[in-house]
This record gives C-alpha cells, sequence and structure tokens, in this order.
C-alpha cells in the first residue's frame, strides 16, 4: 500500500473503525449475558469469545493508534455514538431488562446474531490476510486463527436450536427475522468500500457477501431454512454513524469507570 | 528460537527470561511457552519480542511488565525495550518439550501433537495418562485452555487449546 496516498489512507482508517468498533460492541453485548447463559458451561464459553472478541477490538484500535487516530482507550471510550462505526444490528440490546434486574434476554437472538457475525468476520479475516496493509494482514491472520472455535460453537448452538422443537424453532424464527432485516449493516463496507477494493485493503463488498451465502447455505439446508434474495438495512447505516439510543446506553455504562478520571492508568 | 546460535549477550537475557513465568501457571515459562520471538541487544539498550498466546489474554500487561523488571534486576541496560508483535501468529506447537512436561506437572495436558483434518483432536489425562478423555468445553478457565474429563482416573482436568495456521 502507498501511505502517501491520502485516499488509500482515508479507507483504511474508515475499515479499521469498521473493524473495532463492530467487535467492540459486540463483545460488550456478550459480557451483559454473563451469569444469565442457558448453563454453566456456556457462561464460560461465551465470555471466553467476549474476551477473545474485545482482545480483537483492542488490535484495531491499536492499528488506528499507530496511523495517528489517537490513544486507544480514547477510541473504545470517549468517541460519541455518531462517531461510530458498528453495524446495528451488533448494538441492539439482548433483550428487554437490565443485566442487574430482570433481565429477559433473548438467546435465540443471540445464537443468530453471533453466528451470522462470526461467519462474516472471519470471510473478513480471510480477505484481510492478504491486505495491502501488512500491519492488518498480521493482525487478522492472528484474529482467524482464534475465530475457528468460536464459528464452531455458534454453529453448533445454530444448528441443534433450528432443529428442535417447535418452541424453539419459532423463536429461531423470529430472531432470524430480525437479523435479516439489519444484515446488510454487518456485510457493508460503508460509502469508502469502493475505494478499499481498489486499493486491495480487502475485497468488494459483493464479494464477501457471495461468500458468506456460499458458506450458510449448506448449514441452511441442513436446517430447512431458505436464503433471502436480500438482507435489509432497515433500522439504518451504521457504517454512516447512524445509531439507536441502544448504543447511547450501552457507551454511557461502558465508559462509566473511564469518565472518572480519563487520565488514570489502569 | 534457537538458542545455541545466539550471541553470548542474548544468551544471558533468554536465561533470565526463563525466570518469568506465566501468572496463571506459574510452572512454565514465557520462553517454554513459545512467546519470546526475538532478543536482541544493541550497546546500551535491549530489545525483546514477544508473542501474544491470544489477543484478549488480560496476562500479556503483567507478562509485559515481569519481564521489565527482571531485566532490570538482573541486567545493566538504559533501555529495556518489550513488545508484542502479532507476525508470526503464535501457535501451540510453540510450546517447547520441557514446556509440554511442565504443563502437565501444572496438572494442565499439553495441546495435541496433531490435529485431524476435520480439525478434531484428543489428548491423554495428565493425571492417570489414561487415554479415555472427553471435552467437556473447548472454552476454559483462560482464553488458551479447554476443560476436559478423564474417565479412567473420574478427574476433570484442562488442556491447552490447539491453535495453528491451518484453522
Amino acid at each position: 500500500m502507498k501511505m502517501g496516498d491520502e485516499a488509500c489512507k482515508r479507507a483504511l482508517i474508515e475499515l479499521l473503525y469498521q473493524l473495532a468498533d463492530d467487535d467492540f460492541i459486540l463483545a460488550y453485548r456478550g459480557s451483559e449475558w454473563l451469569g444469565l447463559a442457558p448453563h454453566i458451561e456456556e457462561d464460560v464459553a461465551f465470555s471466553s469469545i467476549s474476551q477473545d472478541t474485545m482482545g480483537h477490538a483492542a488490535m484495531f484500535y491499536q492499528l488506528l493508534t499507530d496511523l495517528g487516530e489517537g490513544d486507544v482507550d480514547q477510541l473504545a471510550h470517549a468517541r460519541p455514538s455518531k462517531e461510530r462505526k458498528n453495524a446495528i444490528l451488533l448494538e441492539f440490546v439482548n433483550g428487554p431488562g437490565h443485566y442487574l434486574s430482570k433481565p429477559r434476554y433473548d438467546w435465540a437472538f443471540a445464537v443468530v446474531r453471533n453466528y451470522f457475525y462470526i461467519q462474516a468476520k472471519k470471510i473478513k479475516m480471510e480477505s484481510l490476510k492478504n491486505s495491502s496493509y501488512e500491519p492488518l494482514a498480521n493482525v487478522a491472520l492472528k484474529v482467524n486463527i482464534e475465530l475457528y472455535y468460536h464459528l464452531m460453537h455458534w454453529r453448533t448452538w445454530f444448528v441443534q436450536l433450528m432443529n428442535a422443537d417447535q418452541t424453539a424453532r419459532n423463536r429461531m424464527e423470529t430472531a432470524l427475522t430480525r437479523a435479516f432485516a439489519d444484515f446488510d449493516g454487518v456485510l457493508s463496507l460503508g460509502s469508502f468500500g469502493v475505494e478499499m477494493a481498489r486499493y486491495q485493503l480487502i475485497e468488494p463488498e459483493e464479494m464477501l457477501k457471495k461468500k458468506w451465502e456460499a458458506y450458510m447455505q449448506p448449514v441452511f439446508d441442513s436446517v430447512n431454512l431458505t436464503m433471502p434474495v436480500d438482507f435489509g438495512k432497515k433500522s439504518g447505516d451504521g457504517r454512516a454513524g447512524e445509531h439507536t439510543a441502544d448504543l447511547d446506553r450501552a457507551l454511557t455504562i461502558l465508559g462509566e469507570v473511564y469518565f472518572e478520571d480519563p487520565a488514570a492508568i489502569w | 528460537m534457537i538458542l545455541f546460535m545466539l550471541p553470548e549477550s542474548e544468551k544471558l537475557i533468554m536465561g533470565t527470561l526463563q525466570q518469568v513465568k506465566d501468572p496463571e501457571i506459574d510452572s512454565i515459562s514465557i520462553v517454554e511457552l513459545g512467546m519470546v520471538e526475538k532478543v536482541e541487544v544493541r550497546e546500551n539498550a535491549v530489545f525483546i519480542e514477544l508473542l501474544p498466546t491470544f489477543m484478549g489474554c488480560p496476562a500479556l500487561d503483567i507478562i509485559r511488565s515481569n519481564v521489565e523488571k527482571a531485566i532490570r534486576e538482573s541486567h545493566n541496560f538504559h533501555e529495556i525495550h518489550v513488545n508484542f508483535v502479532y507476525h508470526p501468529p503464535w501457535t501451540s506447537d510453540r510450546v517447547s518439550d520441557e514446556g509440554r512436561l511442565r504443563l502437565k506437572e501444572f496438572g494442565i495436558a499439553p495441546p495435541p501433537e496433531r490435529i485431524a483434518e476435520t480439525g478434531e483432536w484428543h489428548v491423554d489425562c495428565p493425571f492417570c495418562h489414561s487415554t479415555y478423555t472427553t471435552i467437556d468445553n473447548i472454552f476454559g478457565p483462560t482464553a488458551c485452555r479447554s476443560i476436559l474429563y478423564c474417565k479412567t482416573c473420574k478427574n476433570p482436568f484442562e488442556a491447552m487449546k490447539p491453535i495453528s495456521t491451518i484453522m
């Protein structure tokens, strides 16, 4: 990559914000499940996955720091929602209630959202292994290895619940409808997508989408599920900084300790 | 890293790093875990590159400061640079033979030496060496460990999770 090229750098920074913000908010949503997952082994597994995911976010923020975007903690905590580039599907609350009181979290939605997202992330990492920006290619190789177990985990849940009794199937179908309605936002590379592909930072959005469908098709077939013709961006375009009140509330809670004393060293 | 090829000053540093243990598995050193990628001495400065096992591992900052402390106590450098790098990625086959013994000593089965093409793997019980074991949870108490159960001695145990670039 020619770093002297401002357009290239602009596209790279945009891509890194998407990768970092996606992982950051979904890792947080995962952490809210701690103690509430269906059984204790799942509590261990889900929190381990969320911890890995937060580690990935930290790495992507670090790459942004290296490009002069500012301090890692500031990037993670201090940016208002309108500057965030995460997909809206990833910021939605886990369900009604609050994790400290009367949580009525939706496990079917957690399974569908995480499975769909991790598969999309795996495809992006595979592509990024060949990125023209070498520091990103190196990080992608490392992240990709860790995703192997994440993907296996969520695929297992997905297939089992889709094939379980009618109650489970109904809940999964409701979750699928919600996920499909906003999944375009996850696969989207935003308005800089063309530049990202032109500078060979990552493959074109269309290619990533086709690969996602190709990986998912056999799994969908095995559970008797039809691939939608199109996905939606029903709740808005997160890559353009559009977000819901769910994200604002999450950022307030996430930043509580940080804002006590932003200069503190932990 | 091939030890005998190192110059004398770097060898001494490796000796010091051998004293730095994993904060969560204190029988094994970061050298035996295969985390030390590079040691370089340039005049009064030492440069150390470490590979994180897992990126989200909360022990990384502790390891970094333990390395700095160990070097400061045993050597006289004006500058100590300890950095985590991601290339090459750490893989579980970097754990040395000595490291595999130290893990067992702690009650953790070393990572399997072979992973089938299907991704399946198997480890023996670190306590009774039985091969009659089952995986309870791929994910364990730390990012790098899985939880297993031995059907022979009826003990739960942990194994270092296999991680490879073929995954």
